[in-house]
Parts: C-alpha cells; sequence; structure tokens
C-alpha cells in the first residue's frame, strides 16, 4: 500500500474537482508587495478542498500563512500592494471572478469566518443584539422584533445565559468567552455552508477554550456546516478535525486524515510539531522538546531549497540545493520532503509496525464516516 | 454548553458592573474634580449668556455720563459693580452681553467648522485613496495659514459683522475637524471588527456609518470642546483688530479690551474685567475638554 515516489498531479491538485466539493482552491498564492521591498511570498501554491459536512484542520506556527489563506478565500485581504492569484471554487463559482458586490453576498450568506480575537471583533459601540440583527437585515431582510427574536434564539444557541436580557448589552460587557460564543452566533445567524475560523481559541483561556470547541462541533453537528479550523494548536484539531492540513513558510508540507497524521506524520516539520506538544504524561523535569531555530523570512527564501532544511533534523545536502517534492505516502496521505517516504516509514516503524488507519477513517465521534461525501 | 463555575462567577460580577459606554463616561467624568470644576464654569457662562437681557443691570449701550470726567473712570462701586468704562458704559453688563455674542459666536462657528470639516473628513476616511488625497492637501494648504490671520482674510474679504467673525472662525476650525475625524476613521478602518463586518458580508456604507464613525468621534467630540475655547479667543482677537461687529452697541469682550486700551492707566478694571471673562470662559472648556479626553479614553477604562 505504500504508493510511493514522486507524486505530481493530487486529485486535490489538478483537474476538476468533484461535484461534491463545497470549496476548492488551487495553487492560491499570495504576494505582498511594497516598493522599494523584496515582494513577500506569504502564501505559496497552496491547494485544499472542503467537501460538504467535514471539517480540515490547517495547522502551522505564526505567520506560515495560514490566517492569510483565510483572509484570501474570502477576498478579504487589501486590494492594494497585494497580489492574489490562483483559483477558489466555491459551491461551483469562481470567487476571484465574482464582483465585490457578488463576494458581499456570499460571504455571511454561505460563508463565514470567525476570527482570532473576540475581544477586538466585536464593535464597541454597539449592542451585540444589533451587531446580530445587522447580519440578518443584511442577507435575510429581517427587521425589528422579528430579527431581534431570532438574536436571541441564536445567543441561546451559543449558550449565552439569559440571552433575552443580554441583547441589549454592550460588548464590553461580556467576558472574552462569551464574546466568541456571540461572533460564533454573528457567523452561524444565515447558517453558512462554510465557517472558516481562524484560530477561533487563542485568547481565550484553556477551560474557555474546550466549550468553544465542543460549541463550533456541537453546532457543526446541527446544522451540517463544513469547517475550516485554523490553528497553531495540534490539541485543538486532534479531536476536531477530518483532515489536517500542515503549513510552513506559505506552502503546503503535508496533508492527511487526522489520525494518519497523528498515527503516522510523514514530514520531518509535522514529527517536531507533534513533538512540541506537552504531554501530561510526561516525566517531569524532561525537557519540552522545540524545534530548533525560527521560521524562515519567506522573503528572503531561495527557491531552490526546502524552507524547513534550516531547522530539520534529518536535512541532507539535497534539501539545501532542490526544494522538494509533493510525495504521496498513500492514498490520502502527501508530504513535502525529500525523504518522505523514509519518514512515513520511521513513523510507521515507531509504531510497532501497525498498519495505516488508511481506510478505516472515523469522524470526531469514534463513528466510521460514510464515504468521503458527508452528510 | 453548561458553563463553568468561573464564568457563570465572571458573569455575576459583569452583571453588576453593567453600565453602557457613554454611562461609564459620564461617571468617570463627574469623578474628576477639574472636569467638574469646568462644567460649572461653562455652566455658569451658558446660564449668564441666556438670561442676559434678566441678569444685567444696564442696557449694554447705556452711559452714566454723570459719574465720569476726562481721566476718571470709576472702579467697581455699589451702582456699578463692576465700575464703568472710558463711555460711562456699566462694565459689569457688558460683559454679561459679551457673554452672550461670545457663545453665539462660539456656537455657529463650531456648527459651521464641525459640520464642514467632517463632510469632507469622513469622505476622506471613507473613500481612502485619491480622494483622500485631494482632500487633505486642500485641508493641509489651509493649515499652512496661520488662524487669525485666515480668519482676518475672511474677515477682509466678506465685510465686517458678525457673521464674517463666525464664518472665519468656522473656516479655521475646518482643516481641524476633517483631518481628526479622517485620522480616526483611518485607524478604526483596519479594525478587527471592520474585517469581521466586512466578512459577514455588511456593505460598505454601512460599515463606514454604522461602525466606523460612531467609533471615530470621541477625539472629535473632545475636539469640539477645546475648539469652543478657541473661538471664543479667536473672536476676541478679531474684536481687538476691529474686525468684529459694526454697531458699537454691540458688546464684545474682545473689543471692550481694545477700546479701553489708551485708558489703561486710568481705568485698568475696564480692560482686566473683560479679559478674566475670556480667561474663565475658556478655562472651563479647556477643564471639560481634558476631562472629557480622559473619560472617552478607552485607556483610562476600568
Amino acid at each position: 500500500m505504500t504508493t510511493a515516489g514522486a507524486y505530481q498531479p493530487s486529485p486535490a491538485e489538478a483537474g476538476e474537482p468533484e461535484a461534491a466539493t463545497l470549496l476548492s482552491v488551487r495553487d492560491l498564492r499570495v504576494v505582498f508587495q511594497r516598493r522599494g521591498r523584496r515582494p513577500v511570498h506569504a502564501v505559496d501554491g497552496i491547494s485544499l478542498d472542503v467537501e460538504p459536512g467535514r471539517t480540515i484542520g490547517v495547522v502551522g506556527e505564526s505567520g506560515c500563512g495560514k490566517s492569510v489563506t483565510s483572509l484570501a478565500i474570502l477576498g478579504l485581504l487589501p486590494k492594494r500592494g497585494v497580489q492574489v492569484s490562483g483559483s477558489v471554487r466555491f459551491a461551483g463559482r469562481e470567487l476571484f471572478k465574482l464582483s465585490d458586490q457578488e463576494l458581499r453576498e456570499i460571504r455571511g450568506r454561505e460563508l463565514a469566518m470567525i476570527f482570532q480575537d473576540p475581544m477586538t471583533s466585536l464593535n464597541p459601540v454597539l449592542t451585540v443584539g444589533y451587531q446580530i440583527t445587522e447580519v440578518l437585515r443584511r442577507h435575510f431582510g429581517q427587521k425589528g422584533q422579528e430579527a431581534t427574536r431570532e438574536a436571541v434564539s441564536l445567543l441561546d444557541a451559543v449558550g449565552i445565559p439569559e440571552a433575552r436580557s443580554r441583547v441589549d448589552s454592550y460588548p464590553h460587557e461580556f467576558s472574552g468567552g462569551m464574546r466568541q460564543r456571540v461572533m460564533i452566533a454573528m457567523a452561524l445567524s444565515c447558517e453558512p455552508e462554510l465557517l472558516i475560523a481562524d484560530e477561533p481559541t487563542t485568547a481565550l483561556d484553556v477551560t474557555i477554550q474546550a466549550q468553544i470547541l465542543e460549541l463550533i462541533k456541537e453546532l457543526k453537528r446541527e446544522t451540517g456546516t463544513s469547517v475550516i479550523l485554523i490553528t497553531h494548536d495540534l490539541g485543538v484539531v486532534a479531536g476536531m478535525t477530518d483532515d489536517i492540513i500542515v503549513m510552513y513558510a506559505g506552502k503546503v508540507f503535508e496533508r492527511a486524515p487526522t489520525r494518519e497524521l497523528f498515527a503516522a506524520p510523514g514530514n520531518p516539520y509535522t514529527k517536531g510539531l507533534l513533538k512540541s506538544v506537552p504531554d501530561p504524561a510526561h516525566e517531569e523535569g524532561t525537557e519540552l522538546y522545540q524545534i530548533p531555530g525560527l521560521p524562515p523570512d519567506v522573503a528572503h527564501m531561495s527557491p531552490d531549497q526546502c524552507p524547513f532544511a534550516e531547522r530539520c533534523y534529518r536535512a541532507e545536502d539535497v534539501c539545501r540545493r532542490e526544494f522538494p517534492p509533493f510525495v504521496r505516502l498513500n492514498a490520502e496521505h502527501f508530504s513535502l520532503c525529500h525523504f518522505a517516504e523514509e519518514v512515513y516509514q520511521e513513523s510507521l516503524a515507531a509504531r510497532g509496525g501497525a498498519v495505516t488507519t488508511y481506510g478505516s477513517r472515523m469522524d470526531p465521534d469514534g463513528k466510521p464516516a460514510q464515504g468521503g461525501a458527508g452528510r | 454548553m453548561s458553563l463553568t463555575e468561573a464564568e457563570t462567577q465572571e458573569l455575576q460580577v459583569e452583571r453588576d458592573q453593567i453600565v453602557g459606554r457613554w454611562t461609564d463616561a459620564r461617571q468617570r467624568l463627574l469623578r474628576s474634580p477639574s472636569s467638574v470644576i469646568g462644567l460649572v464654569l461653562i455652566g455658569l457662562f451658558v446660564f449668564v449668556a441666556v438670561f442676559a437681557p434678566l441678569l444685567a443691570p444696564y442696557e449694554p449701550g447705556d452711559q452714566n455720563l454723570s459719574v465720569i470726567r476726562p481721566g476718571v473712570y470709576p472702579g467697581p462701586s455699589a451702582e456699578h459693580l463692576l465700575g464703568v468704562d472710558q463711555l460711562g458704559r456699566d462694565i459689569l453688563s457688558r460683559i454679561i452681553y459679551g457673554a452672550r455674542t461670545s457663545l453665539v459666536i462660539g456656537l455657529v462657528s463650531l456648527g459651521f467648522g464641525a459640520v464642514v470639516g467632517l463632510t469632507i473628513g469622513s469622505l476622506a476616511g471613507a473613500f481612502g485613496g485619491r480622494v483622500d488625497t485631494v482632500l487633505m492637501r486642500l485641508m493641509d494648504m489651509m493649515l499652512a495659514i496661520p488662524g487669525l490671520l485666515l480668519a482676518i482674510g475672511v474677515a477682509a474679504a466678506i465685510g465686517r459683522g458678525l457673521t464674517a467673525v463666525m464664518i472665519a472662525i468656522g473656516v479655521v476650525n475646518v482643516p481641524v475637524f476633517a483631518r481628526l475625524l479622517r485620522s480616526s476613521m483611518l485607524s478604526q478602518r483596519e479594525s478587527d471588527y471592520v474585517l469581521a463586518a466586512r466578512s459577514l458580508g455588511v456593505k460598505r456604507g454601512r460599515i463606514v456609518v454604522g461602525h466606523i464613525i460612531p467609533n471615530s468621534i470621541a477625539p472629535v467630540i473632545v475636539a469640539a470642546t477645546l475648539a469652543l475655547a478657541t473661538a471664543i479667543i479667536d473672536a476676541a482677537g478679531l474684536a481687538f483688530l476691529g474686525l468684529g461687529s459694526a454697531d458699537p452697541g454691540v458688546a464684545e469682550w474682545g473689543r471692550m479690551l481694545a477700546e479701553t486700551q489708551s485708558f489703561l492707566q486710568n481705568a485698568p478694571h475696564a480692560a482686566i474685567f473683560p479679559g478674566l471673562a475670556i480667561i474663565i470662559s475658556c478655562l472651563g472648556f479647556y477643564l471639560l475638554g481634558e476631562g472629557l479626553r480622559e473619560a472617552l479614553d478607552p485607556k483610562f477604562r476600568r
């Protein structure tokens, strides 16, 4: 089952996406340009697919291009000084070809986003009720009592106690976790088909983090929304996602179903990330692993080397000479590495030679997923 | 989706502190002694201006020629609490009526400057790009001319009179408000909640009117308070230079100063009291302005 080798066009790489695919991003590139400076390739050829009802995790260190990717998909990057290329097909439409007007109709209605910092993502001078009803007014033309009732039931649905009286409160009267719940209520108010959650729990403390993730999971179960969960925290994606994309320096380094990725990473960078997750069972006194060095400055990176070479435990000469290939390790597992196959085999061996989980993908509840097309 | 105990507790604490944004600002304003003094001074000033005919013992133009002789202009007495000027007019009454003139000039010029300035500023802030560049260069040109000089120019062009004074001072305020609102809006444009609103498909016009401007307005309120103080000083300055009202019967603080110039040795009170009136009313607006700045500044919030 090791169909390895330098594999070029993967299913998600070329050709027409399947009809069932909700969002398919092809070769997305974002270049920030400033006069007198080297252009920064913040996102460098990202491709990903989201099928209806599924959850994709996008993982990577700060500055690897995760957030820029999500902003580019929604068309929210500034126009000046930013060059976006590639293709984003959403529910059969090419988003990059739509007018601002058409995009605005889709944003919030079919494609919504939750941001990292709930403390600053709500308008401080407007009541939360107003901010929720604004979205309803915008997309459904709901007004007055009707919209307010809807806002109350939305706040209720995201677990805000006494929603009826809280609907007239201002954001500063809510805690961070509560504000994130409000943000989620706003994002889900029009029952979008895809929700992009950009580090939704990073600014929250750990107990609240778990609650917010649980909430997203629950709402996803109820509405069948697809989710792209962007995070730097592997612990967050572990229990939430169906597939994971690992990003580094604006590129996809590894793509695999969640269980497979955790069980048998095929990329040294992913291995490093997994090793740096604190393990409570770890013996006291042992040092926490960290990947040596810092992420590269993408503005000054040579295109003819592996961006991770300088920090990689496995790097050889070829890594500093040639850009690595995107290797297919099995039907759904890809890794950008010169030694992907070796790393993958090491991982498998470390697991006691067990077979891969390939083919027995589970959804977060532990029930076997039904095919690939969601529910 | 049950809440943790900590979160429930936090919620309880929050509920005890529930206050709107403006209520909160008002409370902090009233906690600061200097703002309260400012408010009292402004209250006094406005009260005097509004009820001038009831408060003033004499008409501003009335002359009591029985008390003055050349070189002798009596100071405070029972009959004239603050004395009389070189024409035998009651200084207290003129100061009281002068408050009226100052308040009208201040409010009208502020209104004019704010409406024009804020329109320009919001256009520049909302559209950015070329619109912003053109409008702001225009404002820069206006700012390059010293305020009083600009006011003199306007007053000279339109002709003497209170209308000219109001327009002149208003014109000086235009670039101040335009730049302030624009820069405040530009910083809000990049804020997370604007991005969040855009991500939900809210239209551009609504974002500007509903989200950006309400968040940009706090510094404008502060500036407006301070601009009132400046307007009073500018009005006095213009009157002092002879660009005020053409009607000598109209009491203006600046003109009172100007007219007594040559009698300073014999009648210092004729200059001191209007000067004090200018200082006290301006002080009131400055104190309130500073207090507002602190009360509306999110950094000072709990």
